[in-house]
């Protein structure tokens, strides 16, 4: 299969729903100066750059979206989102509900974060877990370059506003992306490695360290189940305690700070629905409730590494058998 | 399609301010009587909305803010079915869902009502590309106070409507307060619409106090954009005769300044001026205050008797 980069998989996406949908328009921050083929093929009405005002162009973005148009804003770095918090929160995610369904807001907010090009915090803030928690938005943090185009696809043609978070590691490491119109569903887990004796759940760059890690436990002689949310919100329940029954030890594994972040909504919810099968109490593993620094020893070491994720698998299969010994 | 809207006869436009007028002190009553939740009245400012609305198109949008009932009314709202939304019943315009302080009717173009003071100026721009790309010569007319012109989106809103060449009637309905600050402790100029020159863009200032000074402004500004492809910042001088919300007892405010603006009442002024002119007789000005009379008592009776919500309202229309 032929191998390109997610910045060129998004590339494909937009230009392959622009094509399939005259009301897809895409603007932001150096978006026309960027992607000039867009431009070149449709014009600039619909690939347009905006002044560096985050707030207006995610308002514009729903207000467009609540009468006709399906844009695709980009808003560059995640910490920017802070000034778009307003018009995607308030408005995109309250104003369907608050008009008593009388509007729809089918807009996708792009934006850069995580671990990878040393730019510190306030270009690098994995922020998806605020937006999980607002009403009426949903939420895609993908790890491999197939993801970023079929979930930016679904992504553009849904009906709500929709983040897309695109991890700075991953944008430009070419990986395998299938010719053709491939969808992934909004909301639905991938099983990354099959595994019995314990489930690690992660999405973005973690994906791949749960990956070497199971590596590193197979030769063990432990079988790691990676699962790969790929959405955040809604997230894929049904597969994580499926995979949960099945091994009964959860790691959760994410980029972002730890306090109340994604994974302890997944803990809390594995604790309610699967408890009966727990053999280990959960683990998570997070970034520091610290900012991220610049330096690269510092901003590698914020995020969950293979070695740190094996050892948690590893103890947690211990710990079972310690207590069936007891 | 034409490019001006007929112009209203002032009797029209007393009794649309006669309209809102009235529905805005019945709702104030009946929250008083603890028959509703309190709100935000337009009380003051009706000439404004008047004027405005009467200067669009059908085709036109509006978008509006928590002072929304006279845009409401005066594009042609049911009294009942707005009186419903603000007491939360399954009959509002928004199915009780936003209560007074969201209100929008797809309906009738006013569309995406945002409290978030400056939150209309930010959905304005892309209602307006909708628009544009869409091939309409349609306008947006945005509705927001001096407070909103004093957030940062203000300026973002402005300046993109500016660069993309979007078709918005910024209205600027500047009425001296900002929620429980007086404009004068947030800006060092007297007009908001002189702030036009900085985006390339045209601007006026008007006497928002008179409907028909009102609408001539709007009905020349609304032919520019259309014209010049380019937004327009129209201020209307005007006063909040209330409170910010109710209730509020305006302890803060300087008597002499309401005094002063009271005297100016938008519609003592208007009636006044048509009784002593003779454009209206005295049978006629009692036939509009009947007619008002008789709409609301109709309205408020509506809203009273409508249902609540059912439950399974909490968690409908969060997705699309």
């Amino acid at each position: 299969m032929r191998t390109i980069t997610p910045y060129d998989a998004i590339g494909e996406a937009l230009a392959e729903e622009m094509r399939r949908d005259a009301t897809v328009l895409a603007f932001g921050e150096g978006i026309a100066t960027k992607r000039h083929d867009l431009v070149a093929e449709f014009g600039a009405a619909r690939v347009r750059n905006t002044p560096l005002a985050e707030g207006i162009i995610a308002g514009t973005a729903a207000g467009a979206a609540a009468t006709g148009l399906r844009p695709v804003v980009d808003l560059l770095f995640a910490p920017f989102l802070t000034f778009s918090m307003e018009e995607i929160v308030n408005s995109a995610g309250k104003l369907r509900f608050l008009s008593g369904g009388q509007f729809s807001f089918p807009m996708v907010a792009m934006a850069m974060t995580g671990a990878g090009w040393g730019v510190g915090a306030q270009h690098n803030h994995n922020v998806e877990a605020w937006f999980v928690h607002s009403p009426g938005l949903k939420v895609v943090m993908p790890s491999t370059a197939a993801d970023f185009k079929s979930l930016m696809k679904a992504s553009i043609r849904d009906d709500n506003p929709v983040l897309f978070f695109l991890d700075v590691a991953l944008l430009h490491t070419p990986g395998e992306v299938p010719e053709g119109d491939h969808i992934v569903p909004l909301g639905k887990a991938a099983i990354r490695r099959p595994g019995t004796d314990v489930t690690l759940v992660s999405y973005a760059k973690t994906v791949h360290s749960c990956s070497a890690a199971a590596e590193t436990l197979a030769a063990e002689g432990i079988s790691a189940e990676v699962v790969d949310l790929r959405s955040l919100k809604p997230w894929d329940e049904e597969a994580v305690l499926a995979s949960v029954r099945k091994t009964g030890r959860l790691v959760v594994v994410h980029e972002a700070s730890r306090t109340c972040g994604v994974g302890a909504e997944i803990a809390a919810t594995v604790a309610e629905k699967a408890f009966d099968s727990l053999r280990a109490p959960i683990v998570r593993l997070a970034g520091p409730d610290a900012p991220a620094a610049a330096s690269w020893v510092l901003e590698q070491a914020f995020v969950p590494q293979a070695d740190a994720i094996a050892v948690a698998a590893r103890s947690a299969v211990a710990r079972t058998l310690a207590l069936a010994t007891a | 399609m034409s490019t001006s809207s007929a112009v209203p006869s002032p009797a029209t436009f007393l009794e649309q301010m006669t309209l809102i007028r009235s529905f805005e002190e019945r709702s104030a009553a009946s929250f008083a009587a603890g028959r509703s939740p309190g709100t935000c009245t337009c009380v003051g400012q009706e000439a404004s909305a008047v004027g405005v609305v009467a200067a669009l198109r059908p085709d036109d949008l509006i978008l509006t803010n928590h002072r929304s009932a006279g845009h409401l009314l005066a594009r042609g709202a049911d009294p009942g079915r707005l009186m419903a939304e603000i007491m939360g019943r399954a009959t509002g315009y928004c199915g009780g869902k936003s209560g007074t302080l969201h209100v929008s009717a797809k309906e009738l173009g006013v569309i995406l009502t945002s409290t978030i003071v400056g939150g209309e100026l930010s959905l304005a721009p892309g209602v307006a590309l909708s628009l544009s790309m869409s091939g309409s010569d349609a306008v947006v007319a945005c509705f927001f106070g001096d407070g909103a012109a004093c957030e940062g989106i203000f300026h973002e809103a402005l300046n993109l409507a500016a660069v993309w060449k979007l078709p918005v009637l910024f209205v600027c309905e500047n009425n001296e307060w900002q929620a429980f600050v007086h404009r004068r402790e947030t800006m060092l100029t007297e007009n908001i619409a002189s702030r036009a020159a900085g985006y390339g863009i045209e601007g006026r200032t008007v006497d928002g106090n008179d409907a028909e000074a009102v609408f001539a402004a709007a009905a020349e500004a609304v032919g520019r954009i259309r014209e010049t492809k380019m937004p327009f910042l129209l201020e209307t001088k005007t006063y909040r005769l209330r409170g910010h919300f109710e209730p509020d007892d305006q302890g803060y405010v300087d008597k002499d300044e309401l005094a002063s603006w009271k005297a100016r009442d938008p519609i003592a002024t208007l009636r006044a001026r048509l009784v002593e002119s003779g454009a209206l007789s005295a049978a006629e000005a009692a036939a509009i205050d009947r007619r008002v009379a008789d709409r609301l008592d109709t309205a408020f009776a509506f809203a009273a008797e409508s249902p609540w919500p059912s439950l399974d309202q909490l968690t409908t229309h969060v997705y699309a």
